[in-house]
């Protein structure tokens, strides 16, 4: 079969791979008709995350055809089309339990901070992920999800991680009516988180990024009020001003380890990688919400260690929160808002790329060009 | 204050050294006066994505069947034991397999670990280029690095960029030519 492999850092290649198996009793063969690039996946682009290696398959947002089941899948059969969610999850365990599906413990042996993800390194379990024709689903009985008639496939594969993504972090705000909410980040997380601000009550939503586009789409699609953070001359001061001197409630960070806005944090952790990435957009969250307020961080950062100013959280009174994405948990949720009409994330779609163009669509969306927000990427065998 | 405000509550601090322990050396929460009394299930700042009441504060559970192990697989020594299911793609092979083996010896919390993976990834990527040329496959890099988007969407930062990268050559190679050794001779003489 034909899938993404990974070479090196900024350089990726379609190649023939081995047909996937079945590895497990409760595996899936899953024959893969949409998948995308996360934001996220740039990070393992630009060689950020510890134990990448030379010729695994990205992808962890993903649908597909179920070709195969084995033993012990019993929910689902062979011509399903599903939608995978990106966190690999045994249903079982302590955490699974608890609906923490984003920290299974018997899905990763490589870490214990992180549950299983598809096509995430080695760091994330070693999985080939969806970026391929063919792929491998463990524990096919908990995670993917039929999709339904009514649903279309461009939703159905947000679905599978920006949606919950977005979502999550304006749950973990736990935002109240009238609440003022700002957005680090105008990428399809934060687009989605600032969207989803206004379903649990937010009086007021502000997203701030430096990539025009981006701002002009969130304005638009959220609403949101937009700001770039190059014409601010302090993004802080700027949010105190805007806020009655207080800051906002809720600040949400949908950045994570590639922030730009920080020549120190920039050489620090993007150029020498002491840090794990550049965590100015934290930092910025932190000092930009008031006393008593809540940080929500679903921005990824790597294992290591990130310079944040830990102090003001202890003496602001801070409550943070953080997490991946626990799909599953949220997908009956997001079925409801996406049929009631309330989000509509294929609008955020702006590149649709055959598999074997992989190389450029990883450029496309890493530097920004051609106005690129989500790309989408159709396998032949689709 | 702080002394009246203690005076005012009906707490009991337990006597020092007077609790009980389990044969594990776990404090019997039996034994401690006043255990419990302040909490509440209110106070949850895991709310709504973690059902707390779902933790039974064990660390055993009815384990999925153990994936038959059939490429290395490298385990945090965090790990009670190796979890039921793994990826397999790329197993450790090389120097940055010896790299990465090394590296597992470390927990999650020590930086030496992150390092030698990190530096391991940059082997890696000599290592793929190798095994390429190898195999009598000359990697299309300009293809792999995306550049034809670059040529279709971005003309002037492709022509920048090549700008910066012939000054850079050009620096290098006349800084070399400056310090070889005719030209020393040259000076010398």
């Amino acid at each position: 079969m034909r899938a993404m492999e990974f070479r090196g850092p900024y350089r990726v290649r379609v190649d023939v791979k081995p047909m996937p198996e079945i590895l497990h009793p409760r595996d899936a063969i899953v024959r893969v008709t949409r998948s995308c690039i996360c934001g996220s996946d740039l990070h393992l682009y630009h060689g950020m995350v510890p134990d990448t290696r030379v010729g695994q398959t990205f992808g962890h947002e993903f649908t597909g055809i179920v070709e195969q089941v084995g033993p012990d899948v019993q929910n689902l059969k062979a011509g399903d089309h599903v939608l995978v969610p990106f966190n690999i999850a045994c249903g079982q365990c302590h955490f699974c339990k608890q609906g923490l599906f984003g920290n299974c413990h018997e899905s990763n042996p490589s870490a214990t901070a992180v549950g299983g993800i598809f096509g995430y390194s080695h760091t994330a379990g070693g999985y080939d992920g969806g970026q391929a024709e063919y792929v491998r689903v463990p524990y096919a009985d908990v995670g993917p999800t039929i999709i339904p008639d009514w649903m279309d496939p461009d939703d159905a594969v947000l679905l599978t991680d920006v949606v919950p993504t977005g979502y999550q972090a304006a749950e973990m705000g736990g935002i109240q009516r009238g609440d003022t909410v700002v957005v680090f980040g105008a990428g399809p997380v934060g687009i989605m988180a600032a969207r989803c601000a206004w379903l649990f009550g937010a009086g007021r939503v502000i997203v701030i990024d430096h990539i025009d586009y981006r701002l002009e789409f969130v304005k638009s699609f959220a609403p949101a009020e937009v700001y770039n953070f190059k014409e601010l001359d302090d993004v802080v001061v700027f949010m105190k001003k805007t806020t009655d001197g207080l800051g906002a409630d809720v600040a949400i960070d949908a950045v994570g380890a590639e922030a730009t806005g920080s020549m120190l944090q920039t050489i620090l952790g993007k150029r020498l990688k002491m840090e794990a990435g550049s965590a100015i957009a934290l930092h910025w969250a932190i000092n930009s919400v008031k006393k008593g307020g809540i940080v929500s961080i679903v921005g990824v950062y790597g294992p290591t260690g990130n310079m944040v100013p830990i102090g003001n959280v202890v003496n602001k009174g801070l409550t943070l929160r953080a997490n991946q994405a626990s799909v599953k948990r949220l997908l009956p949720r997001l079925f409801d808002h996406l049929k009631a009409g309330h989000i509509n994330p294929k609008a955020m779609i702006t590149h649709k790329v055959p598999l074997d163009d992989i190389a450029d669509a990883y450029h496309l969306f890493s530097d920004k060009l051609d106005n690129c927000i989500k790309p989408v990427l159709v396998p032949s065998a689709a | 204050m702080m002394e009246e405000k203690m005076a005012s509550t009906d707490l009991v601090a337990p006597p020092t050294g007077a609790s009980v322990r389990t044969s594990s050396g776990i404090v019997d929460t039996s034994s401690i006066m006043g255990w419990g009394v302040d909490a509440d299930p209110r106070n949850d700042p895991t709310y709504s994505y973690r059902d707390r009441s779902a933790d039974d504060h064990s660390g055993e559970w009815k384990r999925p069947e153990q994936q038959p192990v059939q490429v290395e697989v490298l385990q945090s020594v965090e790990h009670k034991q190796l979890p039921a299911v793994f990826g397999t793609s790329s197993p450790p092979r090389y120097v940055s397999g010896m790299m990465r083996r090394a590296a597992f010896r470390w927990s999650e919390s020590n930086w030496a670990h992150w390092m030698l993976l990190m530096g391991a990834d940059r082997v890696n990527m000599v290592e793929g280029l190798v095994e390429d040329l190898a195999r009598g496959k000359i990697p299309n890099i300009p293809k792999e690095i995306g550049l034809p988007a670059e040529w279709r969407h971005n003309k002037a930062g492709l022509a920048r960029k090549i700008g910066v990268a012939a000054l850079i050559g050009g620096g290098v190679f006349a800084l070399l030519k400056l310090r070889s050794p005719s030209n020393k001779d040259k000076s010398d003489g």
